[in-house]
């Protein structure tokens, strides 16, 4: 399970420097909360060949019963354009936004890591979650379970430094994004 | 107080509500309840099919000449499966469908149970969007949304899965209206800033082209209309694509002729070398770009299409006008007519004479004979013969005689050509056709076939006989599946590998079988005798034409190659060998 975590920054530095025109893109799509509507999505970018690198998704208005998606993408400039009139054309897709190109947004990801370890190596792991504002949300004598949130790269960095203090497991949520300053979205 | 009625009751009264006067269809257990429904009433009329598959392609033939939404209605399981293809093909080529299919009691949803398929997740992908009805109450406003989604913006193939019980409860039945549907809105009327670019580059093109598709022939015969008044206004020449043909009446003398991979020398190489290029209602298929690396390389595009996800999706464009065809058309005459557009004489003299230099080489020409008949002379005295006539709807196999029907037979009004064109569905004329006549009981149908393409449905022969529909299946017989074969040939090493029909059956005793007239020409000057004996009976005839069995479909332009590689007849084939790149395409 550790493998996931270490495979992902490797996936990064690979995907970076040779494909000079790929570009990442975070894009919140409101649906409908319908049965099949994630496949809809899911299925788009699968038949299609689009990159998903992280995708989240849940219920974010009761009254009118929609849910929001953020995807992280991955292509080049003309694939991400298609990508967003492909999803705009599904019927149960209201809104879609490319909150990359559309100015700056905060972008968040919580994990949660567990971790075990005695001696130094427990109270190590305690000092650096700590330093990277992490929470114990559960504890025995021989483990903890840290909850943290913030960007992928924070994430990903506190994760390498629990690894060779006992790293056990990592579930993470996926970004979640929306725009700053006042606007919707 | 609404009307209460029984799941079933309300699709009938949903199909009648939406206009629907015929439904393609063919029975099975999870539908009982709804041919129940149907037996009990005499508004909507049902057409037996032989084939899932067939009801699907009889829908499109019937949506595409009448500009409907075509009805289907099949069983759960494998009913819902055999219609797959049909939903495919009918979402390639944008045709407007609501496909209804049984599903088994919603409990047995997820148990394996008896003709049970996942309907929604099976055509998911191969639908415009497909509705699971878990409520007798939501029912009948899913119907209604399905009509709606299907004929608006882009139209596209829509699956209605009903469960069995959902068909035998009671509920509350909605009237239709379209002001309710608040999801779903595509943009149909152009930004008139686009337009504005789109007139600004008209107005100084030196050597401009038009690019018609199937948009065109979508939006309807008005759309067509400002197109051919375009066309007028402009001067500059015109060339279609497959599912644009009648866009712009043949005769026009602006017309080129069919675009792309077996389209004339003078419209691929006016592609090629055009400095503005107007896409109207096309999409930059595979077909007609070619290699896209070196697709018209000194052009401006614009790009007219009501689907966003079209344009820039294969070729990137200048200027792209989101909107209906005829919505933009409109806005760009009254454009062009205020800024007092002006032919520009000169220019668009020196590139007609340029284009009429590659019409001398009279692309469509073919080796005549009068041994053998050549598949082109069949075709040719078939538009000859059929010429006077008032109303003719040509539908087609996939093939070689799909290309020649296409470079050969002169469309003067849309909605007269039926082909399957971007799945390429070998089997769709035959019961494209039965819609056809359906929805025409009086007009001259005739499917230009294969000897292969014609028996991948040939059961529809039993529809026809059962209607009495006097469909004219007009056999293009080499005894190959031709264009494997002519593909086999260029790239290959003519190693015709299965590609030869062994065993083909009698195609006079097959007609014979069916109730149908049988007729058979095998020499040149038979052809015209069997014509007309095709058009004089009333009835449904299968004319089986034996031509050439080693005839090539040119113009070619061969995978992975350029406009102006097009190979213009079988002593071209040589000195172009087809490039690694090009022979992994289809």
């Amino acid at each position: 399970m550790a493998q996931s975590s270490r495979s992902k920054p490797a996936k990064k530095s690979a995907a970076a420097p040779p494909d000079a025109g790929i570009q990442r893109a975070t894009v919140a799509i409101l649906v409908d909360n319908e049965p099949g509507v994630l496949a809809r999505v899911v299925g788009l970018f699968s038949g299609r060949g689009y990159n998903i690198e992280s995708l989240t998704v849940a219920k974010v208005n009761d009254r009118d019963n929609l849910s929001r998606i953020t995807i992280v993408t991955s292509g080049t400039q003309m694939i991400i354009e298609q990508i967003k009139a492909q999803l705009s054309r599904l019927v149960p897709v209201h809104t879609v936004r490319d909150l990359t190109a559309e100015g700056p947004h905060v972008s968040r990801e919580l994990a949660l890591i567990k971790v075990a370890a005695r001696g130094d190596k427990r109270i190590e792991s305690l000092r650096l979650a700590d330093i990277f504002r992490a929470r114990v949300v559960d504890s025995t004598i021989e483990s903890f379970v840290f909850e943290i949130t913030g960007s992928t790269e924070k994430l990903d960095s506190f994760i390498n430094l629990m690894e060779p203090l006992g790293l056990v497991d990592v579930s993470r949520t996926g970004i979640v994004a929306i725009s700053r300053g006042a606007e919707k979205f | 107080m609404a009307a209460q009625m029984l799941g079933a009751e309300m699709v009938i009264k949903a199909l009648v509500d939406q206009g629907v006067e015929v439904v393609f269809g063919y029975p099975g257990g999870a539908v009982l309840p709804i041919y129940d429904a149907l037996f009990k009433q005499n508004r909507l009329k049902h057409v037996l099919v032989r084939h899932e598959q067939g009801a699907v392609h009889a829908a499109e033939g019937y949506a595409r000449s009448t500009g409907k939404v075509g009805a289907v209605l099949v069983t759960s399981g494998p009913g819902a499966t055999n219609a797959v293809t049909g939903l495919t093909d009918a979402l390639m080529d944008s045709v407007p469908i609501v496909c209804l299919t049984g599903q088994v009691p919603t409990h047995l949803i997820g148990n394996d149970a008896f003709q049970e398929a996942d309907t929604t997740g099976i055509t998911r992908p191969c639908t415009k969007h497909n509705y699971l009805v878990k409520d007798v109450n939501v029912l009948a406003r899913t119907m209604h949304e399905a009509f709606y989604v299907a004929r608006s913006g882009r139209p596209g193939p829509v699956v209605v899965d009903l469960p069995k019980d959902i068909l035998m409860a009671t509920g509350v039945y909605q009237e239709p209206d379209d002001r309710a549907q608040r999801r779903y809105q595509p943009q149909t009327k152009p930004d008139p800033k686009r337009i504005e670019e789109a007139a600004e580059l008209i107005m100084h093109a030196k050597k401009p082209l038009f690019y018609g598709g199937g948009g065109l022939i979508n939006s309807g015969p008005k759309a067509c209309k400002l197109f051919g008044e375009l066309v007028a206004l402009t001067g500059f020449p015109c060339t279609l694509t497959l599912m644009g043909l009648g866009a712009l009446p043949a005769s026009d003398p602006r017309y080129l002729g069919l675009v792309g991979m077996h389209g004339t020398y003078e419209s691929n190489l006016a592609m090629h070398d055009c400095d503005l290029m107007i896409n109207i209602g096309a999409r930059f298929d595979d077909r007609v770009t070619g290699r896209v690396g070196a697709f018209s390389p000194g052009s401006k595009k614009i790009h007219v299409d009501i689907d966003a996800s079209s344009i820039n999706k294969n070729i990137r464009v200048d200027v792209p006008v989101v909107g209906d065809a005829g919505a933009v058309l409109e806005a760009l005459l009254a454009r062009l007519k205020a800024k007092r557009f002006k032919q520009d004489k000169a220019h668009l003299a020196r590139w007609w004479k340029e284009i009429d230099g590659w019409k001398a080489k009279q692309s469509l020409r073919y080796a005549k004979s009068d041994k053998i008949i050549k598949p082109q002379y069949a075709i040719e005295r078939l538009y000859a013969l059929t010429r006077g006539r008032k109303e003719v709807f040509i539908t087609t196999e996939v093939g070689q005689h799909q290309m020649w029907a296409a470079q050969l037979f002169r469309f003067e009004k849309p909605m007269h050509w039926m082909t399957s064109g971007g799945l390429g569905t070998m089997g769709y004329g035959l019961p494209a056709a039965v819609g056809v006549q359906i929805a025409h009981p009086d007009a001259l149908v005739i499917d230009i076939a294969g000897e292969a393409s014609i028996l991948m449905n040939i059961q529809e022969m039993s529809t026809i006989a059962q209607y009495r529909l006097p469909v004219k299946a007009f056999i293009v017989n080499n005894q190959y599946m031709g264009m494997v074969r002519q593909w086999q040939e260029l790239l290959h090493g003519g190693r015709y590998s299965e590609s030869y029909t062994a065993a083909l059956p009698d195609f006079v005793k097959l007609a014979d079988a069916f109730g149908a007239k049988g007729l058979r020409a095998t020499r040149p000057d038979e052809v015209d005798d069997v014509i007309k004996a095709m058009l004089d009976h009333d009835g449904a005839v299968i004319a089986d034409i034996a031509v050439d069995p080693t005839e090539n479909c040119f113009p070619m332009i061969p995978s992975g190659a350029a406009h102006n590689e097009i190979l213009l007849g079988p002593a071209d084939k040589a000195a172009t060998p087809v490039s690694e790149e090009g022979m992994v395409l289809v």
